[in-house]
């Protein structure tokens, strides 16, 4: 079966779009799709519903507040202008009837892309697992992200 | 007459793929869809992706700048 592995580093609102376009039309065409959050990329998978846990250091509750939580709170990487670029751009989207970042990952996860995330970068950022979208499958780290790649087809960064 | 139809006409990349992937994934084996679309680029991509997926595509048409694309569920 065709493969592709696709790192998600960056948490910015068009980076991440870019990622799940592709992700959604590789498992459309019937690709085995692995998606690897790291870094910035997992504010992208945060449930802005889910409540974060209590018992948390002052270091990772500074993080966890400043960090973007979930979709909605992702800015573009260029024009942003304060939010008015961010929300310019949503209204566009709409308007062309291009889905949300929130539907792409519904409409990923129905057509089986698998969701990791990296166990350091949660560390670093205080995040918990329990704080993620259903959507997240595994929390791993990058022997897994390796191992999947090896034989992929088409491995990108973004 | 196919046995389902899926308008995608107003659809953008990558959502006639996603949605004739999704709307394919909830049919029985045997059974046609016709997908209805007016993005430019799809009219190829949807049947070449769902070819690559393994589905069978009977037929691609285009009347007006609308297309139709006929695929028969096969795996």
């Amino acid at each position: 079966m065709t493969k592709a592995t696709i790192v998600v580093f960056s948490g910015d609102l068009d980076k991440a779009l870019a990622a799940f376009v592709i992700a959604s039309g590789a498992a459309a065409a019937g690709w085995d799709v692995t998606l690897f959050f790291t870094f910035w990329g997992i504010n992208i998978v945060r449930d802005e519903n889910k409540k974060a846990l209590e018992k948390k250091d002052f270091m990772s509750k500074m993080f966890g507040a400043m960090m973007p939580k979930g979709t909605e709170k992702l800015k573009l990487s260029k024009m942003n202008m304060g939010g008015m670029g961010t929300s310019m751009m949503k209204k566009r989207m709409q308007g062309k009837k291009v889905k949300s970042l929130r539907e792409m990952i519904k409409d990923a996860k129905e057509l089986d892309v698998k969701f990791l995330v990296c166990d350091m970068s949660m560390d670093i950022m205080g995040l918990k697992k329990e704080e993620f979208i259903d959507e997240v499958d595994e929390i791993v780290g990058v022997g897994t992200y390796l191992k999947e790649s090896k034989g992929a087809d088409l491995t990108l960064f973004i | 007459m196919a046995d389902e139809t899926l308008d995608v006409r107003g659809l953008t990349c990558p959502a006639p793929l996603v949605e004739t992937r999704k709307k394919l994934k909830r049919m029985e084996i045997g059974q046609t869809l016709e997908v209805i679309g007016d993005h430019g680029p799809s009219k190829k991509e949807v049947p070449e992706m769902m070819m690559e997926q393994g589905q069978h595509v009977v037929s691609v048409t285009e009347e007006n700048g609308i297309w139709y694309v006929l695929i028969k569920k096969s795996k």
